[in-house]
């Protein structure tokens, strides 16, 4: 019994270990002063100078979070409308019918959803490239809103709403003093997706921007075809650091504010 | 109330009409067009010659082979997780990674199976000599199974934790071997997470196309490279709307066989 349990967390470690293996060789190399990947010379945080000091690459940078910012915020406005909508249809079979429609572009490849929409922006004459890219990002990110959102609409009690109706008020109020509040964790939990969803695309941008819009994953992409550099290693590495941080710091507001709902229990 | 329109869903359906119904239809329009943007069946009748069922038959292979060793390491670590002490912590650690940008772990590879890379300093130093990794099948499979195993064994994961553990006890009181009792019990009861674990791995991995260029260096063309190719290089959407077309029926058809009873909300 023994052995086998040394075994199978042999098993989980060696698991582990090459899951982490390749991120933590790129930034390990990353303060490598020679450019390669292979032979460690001396250390150095000259890579991470070049990165900060790239100005072009900075721009790139801003570009992604503000593509990332916005289109998670209108594709949570969409979403939570949506999801609102859709709990307030009555016939079952409308009900069906959009909560398939939504799940197409969820279970849709990246390469299908990027080549419809070069194909759709093409022929509405929008010209590729911010705009482009911002749309089809806000246009991926509404379903996953949409699922996140419906369960908490659906274990809020009707009754909050005729309550608050009863008491005379308005259909603004119901929505942003009832609604809205219960609602809130899986607002963020949509907005939160919504931005990874469009800081890790690649795919979809790669069709939809155009020769002057470039976002993060696409740069990084036309680089490594170009073969190895330490500057794509230092860069990877704040990124990687940078996703740590909102991975865990989203854990944690969650869990506060789990724990902040948890207190006035409504019931 | 009941009379009242249904005002919230006036954003969401233009979403829905705009970037949902659309685009499919869009792409269906042109898999009819040809070169000159002529009505023609030419892109059906250039899929059904050789070049491109070769390349469609070898992306199922690639993508059952990815799926198959997905579910083959990630279902033993889904079990052995449930049987951790912080099998919560665990498990997003498992997750993690998927965070990631995926370019930045493809370039990763990049370098670990260069040819002076840790890959093949390894393979030197027990004394099996250098081999070339990168552009080739294997380092294909390998990093799209690496990629792809968080979503094997987050389904399954969820599936053994449904799994009531009483179950097990009684199969072994009844005098089955550990290995029946995997096969009779646990399997049979964990099929639904296995499934949507396929799915999650099949369908992306028919897609793929950046890795095809960075890891197997054009060896390898999957439906969603020829796709690409078609779009952006060959700049023949037609052709890439009628390749686009069928791996959306591949799709259909997938989703139709791994579909299990029960609703699951779990994607990612």
């Amino acid at each position: 019994m023994m052995k086998r349990l040394k075994l199978a967390n042999l098993y989980l470690i060696g698991v582990f270990i090459i899951l982490y293996a390749p991120i933590l060789y790129l930034a390990f190399y990353s303060f490598n002063s020679a450019d390669n990947m292979t032979n460690f010379d001396s250390f150095t945080w000259d890579w991470y100078k070049e990165v900060f000091q790239d100005s072009r690459l900075l721009i790139i940078v801003l570009n992604t979070l503000v593509i990332a910012l916005l289109s998670a915020a209108i594709s949570t406005i969409i979403g939570v409308l949506g999801a609102i909508g859709i709990q307030a249809v009555r016939k079952k079979r409308i009900e069906t019918s959009l909560l398939t429609l939504n799940s197409i572009l969820i279970v849709s490849p990246d390469v299908i959803i990027g080549a419809s929409f070069l194909i759709f922006f093409t022929m509405l004459g929008i010209q590729l490239g911010f705009t482009s890219v911002l749309l089809s990002h806000i246009a991926f990110s509404v379903p996953i809103v949409v699922i996140l959102v419906l369960p908490k609409l659906q274990e809020m009690s009707p009754t909050l709403v005729d309550a608050a109706r009863d008491l005379g008020a308005s259909r603004l109020d119901v929505l942003t003093k009832v609604i809205l509040p219960y609602i809130t964790p899986g607002i963020f939990a949509g907005f939160f997706t919504a931005l990874t969803y469009s800081l890790d695309d690649f795919a979809v941008t790669f069709f939809v921007t155009g020769n002057g819009f470039t976002t993060l994953s696409v740069e990084i992409y036309s680089l490594a075809r170009q073969g190895i550099s330490m500057k794509i290693n230092a860069l990877s590495t704040v990124i990687f650091l940078f996703t740590f941080l909102l991975v865990i710091g989203y854990y944690f507001l969650n869990q506060r504010s789990a724990m902040k709902l948890s207190r006035p229990e409504v019931k | 109330m009941q009379k009242t329109r249904n005002w919230y869903l006036i954003p969401y359906s233009f979403w829905i009409a705009l970037f949902v119904i659309a685009p499919i239809v869009l792409v269906v329009y042109y898999s009819f067009l040809d070169l000159e943007g002529h009505f023609s069946f030419v892109n059906y009748q250039k899929f059904f010659t050789s070049t491109y069922l070769t390349m469609t038959l070898s992306s199922f292979w690639y993508a059952f082979l990815i799926t198959l060793f997905s579910l083959a390491i990630g279902y033993p670590t889904a079990y052995l997780l449930t049987k951790t002490k912080h099998k919560q912590l665990w498990l997003l650690l498992i997750i993690l990674p998927t965070w990631i940008n995926l370019l930045l772990k493809a370039y990763a590879f990049i370098g670990l199976f260069s040819t002076y890379g840790w890959a093949n300093q390894t393979l030197e130093a027990i004394g099996i000599g250098r081999k070339q990794i990168l552009f080739t099948d294997f380092s294909f499979v390998f990093v799209s199974v690496y990629i792809f195993i968080p979503f094997m064994i987050l389904p399954i994961f969820n599936a053994i934790e449904k799994l009531n553990p009483s179950l097990v006890f009684a199969a072994r009181d009844l005098g089955a071997s550990s290995f029946m009792t995997f096969r009779r019990v646990v399997f049979p009861l964990t099929i639904d997470g296995v499934k949507s674990g396929c799915q999650l791995v099949f369908i992306p991995a028919l897609s793929l196309f950046m890795i095809t260029r960075l890891i197997a260096g054009n060896r390898v063309i999957t439906l969603g490279t020829a796709i690409e190719q078609q779009f952006l290089v060959t700049q023949n959407w037609g052709m890439g709307a009628t390749i686009a077309v069928f791996l959306i029926i591949a799709m259909a058809i997938i989703l139709a066989l791994t579909s299990t009873k029960r609703k699951k909300g779990a994607t990612t």
